[in-house]
C-alpha cells in the first residue's frame, strides 16, 4: 500500500505535513490556492495585526553570503479585519491565521473578525524578533502569554497554536506556561535575531538594523528546540526553521514534529520544493516500510 | 567567495547624465548587470535611504550597466540625487525576459518604462522592421529618442514620440496610437513596459486582434525572490513569474490594469 502523507497535528487534520510558514507570500487567496495546488498542506498567513501595517522600508531582505536569509519586514499586513474579507470565499484551502498583537483583547478582536471564515487553526506569533511591543517581548512575558492563549480559547472553538522561538525567556518555559493556558499545538521556531553590516559603507544592511535569520543555518537550532520540546511535554509540535529538503522534513519528524512549515527555501528554490519534498518523504517511507508519517513521530528518542 | 546574488554587491556611479529634469542616467561597471536579458531586474540599495527594484540599462560601453530614474518618491529621489564617486548595492538580476519574435515588432513604452524596450532594441535581428512609440506627458519628459534611433540604425525603422499636451511630437496618448498601428499593420510581436493603464490598453489592443504581446510589469517589491508576496498581481508573482508576462496571461488576471497593493499589501484602484 501507497504510504500516507496525511498527518494530525492534535485536532489539526492536513492531508499533506508541509506548510507555508507564515511572512511568506500571504497577501492574496490566488497565491493561497496556488501554493495548495503546488502541495502545501496548508498556509500560514503573513501574522495580522489590528489594523493595516506598513512595516519597515527597503532594504528588508536579503541572503547572507554563507547561507540563510536575514529579513525585516516589519510585519507588513493589511490588518485582520480586510484580511478576513479576502478569505471569506476560501473553500479548499486550510488556512492558518497568524495573529501578532500587544494584549489580549487584540487578539480577541481578530479572531472574532474571522467568524464567517473556513480557518484551519490559529498561530499566535509570540515570537518575532524584529518589532517592537509585540512577538518575542509578548513571548518573554509569561504572564501575558497566559492571559492571550486564554482569551484566544475562550474566544474560538478552532484549534490554537503558539509559535515559539529564541527570546530572553526559555522557550521551553513559554511552552509550559501556553499549555497550562490550554494551547492545542506548539510551532517551533522563529527566525533568530541577527544582522549584518556592509563593509565598503560600513553600515547596516536592514533599514531596521535588527532583523530574523532564516534558513539553512538555523535548521539545526530548530531541530534541537523541536527534540527538547518533544522531550519535555505531550503536545502537538509542528517544526520550522531551515527546512528546505526532504531530509530535513524526516529528521523533524523523527525529532517529534507531527508536521513542518519552510519559508526560506522557496527564495532559494521556488513554490516546487512542496512537492519535491512530498516525494522526497514518500520515497522514504516506502523504503522504511512506513505506512503514516504518525509511525515517524519522535522516533530519534527511542534510545 | 562565489558572488551571492541575493546580497547586495556594492559598485560606485562613475557617471551621470541628465536625461530631463527629472530623469537620470546611473552608469556603473559590472560584468553580470552589463549582460541581462530585456525584462530582468535588479534591487538597488540606495544605502540609508531605501531598496527599489530597477530595470537594468544598457550602456555603450562593455562591462558596464545603468539605471535610470525619474524622481518621484523619497526612494527614486535619492536614488536621483547619487552622485558620481558614490557608491550603491545591487542584487540580482532576477526575473525572466521578453520572448523576442522576428519581423514586424512594435515596442511601446511611457517614462522609465523604456529602459527595457532600449535593451530590448540590442536584441533585434538586423532585417526586423521596428518601431518605437515613445510616450510622455510633455515635450520635458521626452527622452531616449535619439538613442532609439542610434540603436537602430542598421534597421528599417521608425521612432515615433507622442505627448500628452502636444507640445512635442503626435498629440495624444501613446495608446491611441497603437490602436491605430495594429489597425493597419500585422505585427509578429509587440512589447510594452510603462505605467500599468497603459500597458492594459496596449495588450488590449493587440490581444483582441490575435496579435502577440508582452508586458512588463512593475509592482512595489521588498525581496525580489519571491518571499514577502508584495508583488503579487492575482496569483503571479512579478519578482518570480515576471517581470514579463504573456498578452494570452494577462487577459484572465483579473488584478492587471485594475489594482495594484499598497504597502501594507491592500489593493487600491489605479
Amino acid at each position: 500500500m501507497e504510504p500516507s502523507l496525511e498527518t494530525s497535528i492534535g485536532q489539526i487534520h492536513l492531508k499533506r505535513p508541509v506548510m507555508l510558514a507564515s511572512g511568506i507570500l500571504g497577501i492574496s487567496l490566488d497565491v493561497f490556492n496556488r501554493l495548495y495546488r503546488s502541495g502545501a498542506g496548508a498556509v500560514v498567513t503573513k501574522s495580522l495585526s489590528t489594523e493595516p501595517w506598513e512595516g519597515y522600508p527597503n532594504p528588508t531582505i536579503f541572503s547572507v553570503k554563507g547561507g540563510g536569509w536575514i529579513n525585516a519586514v516589519g510585519l507588513s499586513n493589511p490588518g485582520a479585519p480586510n484580511f478576513a474579507k479576502m478569505i471569506e470565499p476560501n473553500k479548499d484551502v486550510p488556512i492558518i491565521v497568524s495573529l501578532v498583537g500587544s494584549i489580549p483583547g487584540d487578539f480577541e478582536m481578530m479572531v472574532k473578525q474571522f467568524e464567517n471564515c473556513k480557518v484551519t487553526a490559529y498561530e499566535l506569533n509570540l515570537s518575532c524578533p524584529h518589532v517592537a511591543k509585540v512577538g518575542l517581548e509578548v513571548g518573554d512575558d509569561p504572564e501575558l502569554v497566559k492571559k492571550i492563549v486564554t482569551a484566544v480559547k475562550n474566544t474560538t472553538n478552532v484549534p490554537v497554536i503558539a509559535k515559539v522561538g529564541l527570546g530572553t525567556t526559555h522557550y521551553l518555559e513559554t511552552v509550559g506556561t501556553a499549555i497550562e493556558s490550554g494551547i492545542d499545538a506548539i510551532t517551533a521556531i522563529n527566525t533568530v535575531r541577527a544582522m549584518a553590516i556592509d563593509t565598503e559603507t560600513q553600515r547596516p544592511i536592514l533599514s531596521n538594523k535588527f532583523g530574523g535569520l532564516s534558513g539553512t543555518p538555523i535548521k539545526p537550532i530548530a531541530l534541537r528546540c523541536v527534540y527538547e520540546i518533544s522531550s519535555k511535554y505531550d503536545i502537538p509540535i509542528i517544526g520550522c526553521g531551515g527546512i528546505s529538503t526532504w531530509e530535513d522534513a524526516i529528521e523533524f519528524f523523527l525529532a517529534g514534529a507531527s508536521g513542518i512549515q519552510l519559508g526560506s527555501a522557496i527564495g532559494d528554490n521556488w513554490i516546487q520544493v512542496f512537492d519535491e519534498i512530498n516525494d522526497g518523504i514518500i520515497q522514504y517511507m516506502k523504503r522504511k516500510e512506513f505506512s503514516t508519517i504518525k509511525e515517524m513521530v519522535g522516533l530519534a528518542k527511542k534510545s | 567567495m562565489q558572488r551571492n546574488h541575493n546580497h547586495p554587491t556594492i559598485v560606485t556611479i562613475e557617471k551621470v547624465i541628465d536625461e530631463t529634469p527629472t530623469v537620470r542616467t546611473l552608469v556603473f561597471s559590472d560584468e553580470i548587470m552589463s549582460d541581462v536579458l530585456p525584462g530582468q531586474f535588479a534591487m538597488v540599495w540606495i544605502p540609508g535611504i531605501n531598496e527599489l527594484p530597477m530595470s537594468v540599462m544598457i550602456s555603450k560601453d562593455s562591462g558596464k550597466a545603468a539605471f535610470t530614474v525619474r524622481k518621484h518618491g523619497p526612494a527614486s529621489t535619492g536614488l536621483f540625487n547619487i552622485k558620481k564617486g558614490e557608491q550603491i548595492g545591487i542584487r540580482g538580476p532576477y526575473g525572466n525576459s521578453f520572448d523576442l519574435k522576428e519581423g514586424r515588432l512594435l515596442l511601446v513604452g511611457g517614462g522609465t518604462g523604456l529602459v527595457p524596450m532600449m535593451r530590448l532594441l540590442t536584441f533585434v535581428k538586423p532585417t526586423d522592421d521596428v518601431t518605437v512609440l515613445i510616450g510622455a506627458k510633455t515635450k520635458d519628459e521626452v527622452f531616449f529618442e535619439k538613442l532609439a534611433n542610434e540603436l537602430l540604425e542598421k534597421n528599417p525603422h521608425k521612432v515615433i514620440v507622442s505627448t500628452d499636451d502636444g507640445s512635442y511630437g503626435e498629440k495624444g496618448f501613446v495608446t491611441d496610437l497603437v490602436e491605430k498601428l495594429v489597425n493597419e499593420t500585422k505585427f509578429d510581436g509587440i512589447y510594452t513596459c510603462g505605467p500599468e493603464v497603459m500597458m492594459y490598453k496596449t495588450v488590449q489592443s493587440a490581444h483582441s486582434r490575435g496579435l502577440f504581446v508582452q508586458a512588463s510589469l512593475e509592482r512595489m517589491m521588498k525581496c525580489g525572490v519571491g518571499i514577502c508576496g508584495s508583488c503579487c498581481v492575482g496569483e503571479d508573482l512579478v519578482c518570480r513569474d515576471g517581470t514579463v508576462f504573456d498578452g494570452e496571461h494577462l487577459s484572465k488576471n483579473k488584478e492587471f490594469g485594475y489594482f495594484h497593493r499598497n504597502k501594507a499589501g491592500i489593493l487600491e484602484n489605479y
